[in-house]
């Protein structure tokens, strides 16, 4: 068991699995020498070589392309996008190639690539550096999307993408990189080391797509979440003093009913939070599950609080950004109906 | 089977890393007035060696020599001399007040403050550029009020974008600067769509389009060139190889093509290579080009070789992937020292008017700053209302954001 931050744990993912396995290769923009701009790479191309880990041209289109060419030959590439802002160039590669090989050829060729990119705002990035395209990718048929939001977690889904045989979207938390956050960003950042996710084991471990966690238990409210947002809820329970149960999904497609659906059964009530803009949000997809699943148990409506749906401002960017007190709000509207 | 040896992958590094001597062998630098300057309708078949070398106007002993000489007058030479200043001031003043905490984010143009001004100088009112964020020397050399970028770049009451955008991601249709999106390359074929109109409209008014070496690798970039070619329309294409992409060198983007500028010949676009820190070269060379988009002769492909002496961003650290010394091994020098060399050997300036005027404009560039700040800096003083964060999304707000703006209390 080690200390780490999630840029540790999401490095030792690959190691891990670029020891075990020399189908694994990583690349990206200033991926190889330097590490990356996040340091997720740092000393994985020294280590492993250029022919395993190297930088590629500044094209997103061809680094998800050349990825997936390189999965149908047997290889098990994990890429880099620098900011999921950014991926709209190779979005083409990802909906109409990887997510599409395995059912178009029956199977004769298949893509088990992940693409990883950092996601999410709170770092004052403007709007291209802070995006959270998820509903993006759980849109299309034949891609399996996943957002960690602690270094356990980080390494353990990371290690199951890359084993797994489908494409994975890896999107990770920036503003979670070095430390738990829980929106309060006027206050001192707390590291990985003072938090229990950030006890992460060495070696091989996975954490299985498509289970959620629970993190907090309660009775009073469910809070669905993953991502930065899942701290933000805790802080948001901690401060209003409800009693909310907050489930972690990690995994966003395959989605974990199961523990969604016990979760409302038992509370009754279901608030939905994520950092992404509001229309045709994951958080729509969540609402309309939960409706079919629990609507005799619901007591109040499904409430959902979300980035506004605009651009992500530069100045503004903590009245854009769905921080504990509009999460809160939110607790209590689903309290009171 | 044949008998080969088994496969293996190229990947290319850079000459020298950390701890090596700078070394730029590789960069051939041909004498100053020696490359050729042909007629502005010339077939871009009959040009192709200028892809290969690199016009250069200033020679060693501060003379300006060969055919693309003499396209400034003195009186010009000393105002691109202070444009190139004032945006080395404006950058420094800006990075301290980043580090300052007064904004979030800043990148620089040291050592390449050449390209942009001096391109502005060989453009008309009413032409446009499509930048990216190291072409703030467009603004400066046209006159944009240095107010108004310091507010941008801290996101204050004064700032004209609102807060919304990143610091540097300027925009101003008055002063020919496209709005800059942050997303690379993106804008390089808006500039051929902007030429193509202006052909459309019968217009007189041409287009640049502005990328970076390692941005040219983007599928934008191709695009790009083909409807430039296909269209002939009257943009200029330029290219600014300042050797760096973040902390991937240019070998990355260039592959097996010895130069970018290179890259138009499949295009059948005439393409030229160009000393980027030679102040009177660039002008030269634009004016060349611009002249072609104006007389629809239709575009032209331009590579600017400079260097990125300075951090890519405020987030950068190059110590950690090239030699820290690998400025002043960079054999086209600085842009700055150089033109002022050449004034001074014309006898039209001087070490101590230099002084002189690096004062003044210090000062100029600080009484902008004390302004900008008096409206507010990123995190005190005047700001954006969260108000305006809802606006500019549509020209008229749909009824949902008019909901959104009332949730969040504004
Ligand atoms: C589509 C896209 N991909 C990646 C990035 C991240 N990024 C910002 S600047 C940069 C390097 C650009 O290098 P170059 O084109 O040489 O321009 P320079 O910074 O040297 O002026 C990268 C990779 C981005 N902004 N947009
Ligand atoms: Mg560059």
């Amino acid at each position: 068991m080690t200390r780490r931050t999630m840029i540790e744990a999401i490095r030792d993912a690959m190691a891990v699995m670029m020891e075990r396995d020399e189908d694994v290769v990583v690349f990206g923009e200033d991926v190889g020498y330097f590490g990356g701009v996040f340091r997720c790479t740092q000393g994985l191309q020294a280590r492993f070589g250029a022919s395993r880990c190297f930088d590629a041209p500044i094209s997103e289109l061809g680094i998800v392309g050349a990825a997936i060419g390189m999965a149908s030959y047997g290889l098990r590439p994990c890429v880099e996008v620098q900011f999921a802002d950014y991926m709209y160039p190779a979005y083409d590669q990802i909906v109409s190639e990887a997510a599409r090989l395995r059912y178009r050829s029956n199977g004769e060729f298949t893509a088990p690539i992940v693409v990883r990119m950092p996601t999410g705002g709170g770092i004052f990035g403007g709007q291209t550096h802070s995006q959270s395209p998820e509903a993006l990718f759980t849109h299309v048929s034949g891609l399996k999307t996943v957002v960690p939001s602690n270094p356990y977690d980080a390494k353990g889904l990371l290690i199951a993408a890359i084993e797994d045989p489908d494409p994975v979207i890896f999107l990770e938390p920036k503003r979670l990189y070095n430390g738990p956050f829980d929106g309060h960003h006027d206050r001192p950042v707390t590291p990985w080391a003072k938090h229990e996710g950030g006890e992460v084991p060495d070696g091989h471990y996975t954490v299985p797509l498509g289970k959620a966690a629970i993190r907090r238990e309660g009775s009073a409210v469910t809070v669905l979440a993953y991502g930065t947002i899942v701290h933000v809820a805790e802080a948001a329970a901690a401060e209003t003093g409800i009693d909310a149960e907050i489930i972690d999904l990690r995994t966003l497609l395959p989605l974990d009913m199961e523990t969604i659906e016990a979760s409302v059964r038992k509370t009754g009530r279901c608030v939905i939070a994520h950092e992404a803009t509001l229309t045709s949000g994951f958080g729509a997809e969540l609402a309309a599950l939960v409706q079919e699943a629990c609507f005799y148990h619901l007591e109040t409506p499904i409430v959902r609080v979300a980035g506004w749906d605009t651009p992500y401002p530069h100045a503004q960017e903590w009245a854009y950004f769905p921080g504990p007190e509009r999460v809160g709000r939110a607790l209590r509207a689903a309290m009171e109906g | 089977m044949t008998a080969t040896a088994p496969l293996s992958l190229h990947v290319p590094e850079p000459a020298v890393r950390p701890g090596g001597t700078p070394n730029f062998g590789e960069i051939e630098i041909p004498q100053a007035g020696t490359v050729r300057r042909p007629d502005v309708d010339v077939a871009a078949a009959d040009i192709r060696d200028l892809a290969y070398t690199i016009i250069r106007v200033m020679d060693g002993e501060d003379r300006a020599v060969g055919p693309w000489a003499g396209t400034l007058t003195d009186e010009e030479c000393l105002a691109g001399l202070r444009d190139m200043m004032k945006l080395r001031a404006f950058d420094g003043r800006m990075l301290m007040a980043q580090r300052q905490g007064k904004t979030s984010f800043y990148m620089q143009h040291l050592g390449e403050e050449a390209v942009s001004t001096a391109f502005r100088r060989a453009l008309e009112p009413g032409d446009m550029n499509f930048p990216t964020y190291r072409q703030a020397g467009l603004l400066i050399a046209g006159g944009y009020p240095m107010v108004d970028m310091m507010s941008q770049i801290y996101s204050n009451e004064n700032d004209p974008l609102l807060g919304r955008q990143l610091p540097v991601m300027y925009a101003s249709k008055e002063y020919g600067f496209f709005s800059i999106s942050g997303n690379l390359a993106t804008q390089y074929i808006q500039a051929v769509g902007w030429a193509m109109a202006s052909a459309i409209r019968n217009d007189t008014r041409i287009a640049a389009g502005w990328i970076g070496d390692g941005s040219t690798a983007e599928s934008d970039f191709h695009a790009a060139l083909v409807f430039a070619s296909t269209y002939r329309a009257p943009v200029v294409l330029n290219i600014v190889n300042n050797q760096w992409a973040i902390s991937t060198f240019q070998g990355i983007a260039r592959g097996g093509s010895s130069t970018f500028a290179a890259r138009g010949h499949g295009f059948g676009i005439p393409a030229l290579r160009v000393d980027g820190n030679d102040y009177l070269a660039v002008h030269a060379v634009a004016k060349w080009a611009v002249e072609r988009a104006r007389r629809n002769l239709g575009p032209t492909l331009v590579e600017y070789v400079t260097y990125r002496a300075g951090a890519h961003s405020t987030s950068d650290d190059p110590s950690a992937y090239r030699p820290k010394t690998e400025f002043d091994a960079w054999p086209l020098g600085d842009p700055i020292t150089r033109l002022k060399g050449y004034l001074i050997g014309r006898g039209a300036w001087s070490e101590e008017r230099h002084k002189q005027g690096e004062a003044e404009i210090l000062d100029e560039v600080v009484t902008a700053q004390r302004e900008a700040e008096s409206h507010g800096t990123l995190h005190a003083g005047g700001k954006p209302s969260p108000r305006d964060m809802f606006e500019g999304v549509f020209a008229e707000m749909p009824p949902h954001l008019r909901r959104q703006r009332q949730q969040a209390g504004y």
